[in-house]
């Protein structure tokens, strides 16, 4: 696993994959936007609200994989003591709390026609509320410490801890009575989304994959320059200081 | 088109959905690109002086 | 042991610890994270008149009386009933049929005065003609909730 630690090499498999990444991202996010807008059907209850689905869904299943990679990471950053983990969760952080907050403005933006309310404190609302603080307080704790390798302990369990929420929010809507509706996409059997819906989604839940991870690169790309800025820095006050 | 942009009656919620959306990726990406520049900036006139300095040391 | 393994230990003892705690407190506040209760809930925990609580089931079908702004309907869960009365406007989806939930006291003499009706859609997504063919075909599946 430490042969991903160089961050040279990290930083040439990066810039290797990232065309790659662009190529998958850009037609998925045009055609999703297309056939969301403008090719796909009303919905039978919902009218054109239903849109607003193509994308808050993949914003919020964002949220859910930018936190399991921030776990993931800062499990093997605890573990393993591997510094990329660490960067990598510090670099995920922003991301998913910036997918957290569109899942959370298209859901009320959707909620007031359909509903009838911006905003109820369900189980399901509420724990993707939580979920936003975790991400908001794993950057506090970040900033909180001098020491990095202090930092990253601190910001990791709390990102550990965090995890029992991840299941909360998604089984809130089974497990307890929400004015949320249950997930559409895992139900096997009948058909819950129709195909022409269905499409739009996936592509938009592509695209919202490609975006995250061209971002989560690009911060991991400056979280290694900050590193380096700050360790010449350091040289540098070491260097001036009188022997 | 004009048909298009009232969607239904819901372009008030709709269209502002896709803005959100759009304008945090968007705030994501800008600032994370200057956070970068800002970065390597800082780095490169950093730089200099740590290579002078070893170049001193191996001179000594 | 190495100190990487038992980190490891640590961490995998810590999240089970936690996760057996988060288990337990969820279990116990069951009741406080219902957003809602059905019919049978209200008539099996005698809720006393006058509590604000929120009741959520389908609008019964033939159930809709409407008045202007003041309009009266029953919500059933299948097994049971509570008829209630509303003043404002109600929802888009609202509809005979249709999920809903609403928050509101029951008065003395049973009837649950809403303060605010919420319409509850449910996880099916489709164009309004696969829902007619579907309805004529007899293939629709009701609401669960």
């Amino acid at each position: 696993m430490h042969r991903f630690a160089n961050p040279a090499r990290f930083l040439r498999l990066s810039r290797a994959i990232q065309p790659w990444i662009l190529a998958v991202t850009v037609p998925c996010l045009l055609a999703g936007l297309y056939l969301g807008l403008v090719e796909s059907p009303i919905d039978y209850q919902q009218k054109d609200t239903v849109r607003i689905m193509y994308v808050h869904v993949p914003a919020a299943w964002m949220a859910m994989f930018g936190y399991s990679s921030l776990a993931i990471a800062s499990a093997i950053g605890l573990i393993w003591k591997h510094p990329l983990a660490d960067l990598a969760g510090k670099a995920a952080a922003p991301i998913g709390a910036g997918f957290t907050i569109i899942a959370l403005a298209t859901g009320s933006l959707w909620g007031k026609p359909t509903w009838g309310t911006w905003w109820v404190w369900d189980a399901r609302l509420t724990s993707v509320v939580v979920l936003l603080f975790l991400y908001l307080g794993y950057m506090a704790l970040w900033n909180a410490f001098e020491q990095p390798q202090r930092a990253a302990r601190a910001a990791s369990i709390l990102a550990l801890v965090g995890i029992v929420n991840l299941p909360i929010i998604k089984f809130s809507v089974d497990w307890w009575n929400t004015l949320h509706q249950p997930a559409s996409i895992s139900r096997i059997g009948t058909p819950a989304i129709d195909p022409a819906m269905l499409r739009p989604l996936l592509l938009m839940g592509v695209a919202y994959l490609g975006l995250f991870l061209l971002l989560l690169l690009l911060r991991m790309r400056v979280e290694l320059a900050e590193r380096r800025v700050m360790a010449l820095q350091l040289a540098r006050s070491r260097d001036g200081e009188p022997s | 088109m004009a048909e298009f942009f009232d969607m239904g009656g819901y372009a008030a919620y709709i269209w502002p959905a896709y803005g959100i959306a759009a304008g945090v990726i968007a705030c994501l990406f800008i600032w994370s690109w200057r956070g970068l520049k800002k970065a390597e900036q800082a780095e490169a006139a950093l730089g200099k002086r740590p290579r002078r300095r070893s170049a001193r040391v191996e001179r000594a | 042991m190495k100190p990487k393994t038992r980190r490891l230990y640590v961490v995998l003892l810590a999240l089970l610890a936690l996760g057996t705690a988060a288990a337990l407190v969820l279990n116990a506040f069951e009741d406080n994270l219902v957003f809602f209760y059905s019919p049978t809930d209200l008539k099996a925990k005698n809720v006393p008149p006058g509590q604000a609580i929120r009741i959520g089931g389908l609008v019964e079908e033939g159930s809709l009386v409407k008045d202007g702004l003041n309009s009266h309907f029953k919500i059933t869960d299948g097994a049971q009933t509570v008829a209630v009365a509303y003043t404002g406007n109600l929802p888009d989806l609202f509809r005979e049929g249709q999920g809903i939930v609403t928050f509101g006291r029951l008065d003395a003499g049973g009837t649950f005065q809403a303060e605010e009706v919420l319409a509850k859609h449910d996880e099916n997504y489709m164009p309004p003609e696969v829902a007619d063919a579907l309805k004529a075909a007899g293939q629709w599946m009701p609401e669960r909730k």
